[in-house]
């Protein structure tokens, strides 16, 4: 274990990783009452490890747009956050109807949203476009009425 | 330029946590997608918007911004007012369109600095 950056943050040691900090979130789809929940209380534990401001920043863009597409489409879905000393790293898988098409859905404007989606200002078709314009790793694989899965990766330089 | 200072100029009616006014004003924003707001806001801004429901306060909050004024006299929700004052975000109404009111608020915060 080392102490890391000027907080006195533990950097747990396992057989295969080192990590700052690791936990998983529960999204509830469909429940816009309480979106963005999730992503305000991560936000919160990356200023609290200390990490720069502009890490945080693309954090919290790509973290909320990953939430709103679980509520906004999926059953539920899991936000696994990893922070290690050089990346924050977004796990995140859903269990919904998954996107058919994911070169079509990563088109800037493209959207499935429904009208009362839309009427709350959501389905723009700029959420995922917005998270891999953010990440420095994005990777998408989906399957048509399971889920999605998603792996974004932010480095810390 | 804090809060206060817009709301008196302009002839903002408070909504919500009145007791942040002095939250400094850095910049603006407006939009009304929220997706666009979240990726090209920023913090100490204004955001100048119609969506009147709840998502507005977690954006506000996220990206936090110093505040946000309503446009057109739409009055923010019930349960938009209640995390507001959860979250010490300052919700105000304005009767002016959102070009006025951005033509405006930019006009204050480019004399002040």
């Amino acid at each position: 274990m080392v102490a890391w950056n000027k907080l006195k943050i533990t950097v747990h040691t396992t057989e295969t990783e080192n990590y700052l900090y690791k936990n998983s979130f529960d999204v509830e789809g469909g429940n816009f009452s309480n979106a963005g929940t999730v992503s305000t209380h991560i936000k919160s534990i990356l200023k609290n490890i200390g990490l720069p401001n502009n890490i945080i920043r693309k954090s919290a863009i790509v973290c909320y747009e990953s939430e709103i597409n679980i509520v906004s489409y999926a059953r539920k879905g899991i936000i696994n956050l990893t922070v290690t000393t050089k990346t924050v790293e977004f796990d995140i898988i859903d269990e919904g109807p998954g996107i058919p098409n994911i070169e079509l859905a990563m088109e800037q404007g493209y959207s499935t949203a429904d009208r009362q989606i839309r009427e709350m200002g959501f389905g723009a078709g700029m959420g995922l476009y917005n998270i891999k314009c953010y990440s420095d790793i994005f990777n998408l694989s989906s399957e048509v009425d399971k889920g999605t899965f998603l792996k974004i990766i932010i480095n810390i330089t | 330029m804090d809060i206060e200072t817009i709301a008196k100029k302009l002839n903002l009616k408070v909504r919500s946590a009145s007791d942040n006014l002095k939250n400094n004003v850095t910049g603006g924003y407006t939009g009304d997608l929220l997706s666009d707001v979240m990726a090209n806001s920023h913090e100490g801004d204004i955001w100048i918007t119609r969506q009147v429901h709840q998502n507005i306060v977690a954006i506000a909050t996220l990206k936090e911004h110093a505040g946000i004024i309503l446009v057109n006299s739409c009055e923010p929700a019930r349960d938009t007012l209640e995390k507001a004052n959860q979250e010490k975000i300052p919700i105000m109404v304005s009767d002016l369109p959102a070009f006025e009111l951005t033509g405006k608020i930019y006009n204050l915060l480019e004399k002040k600095d």
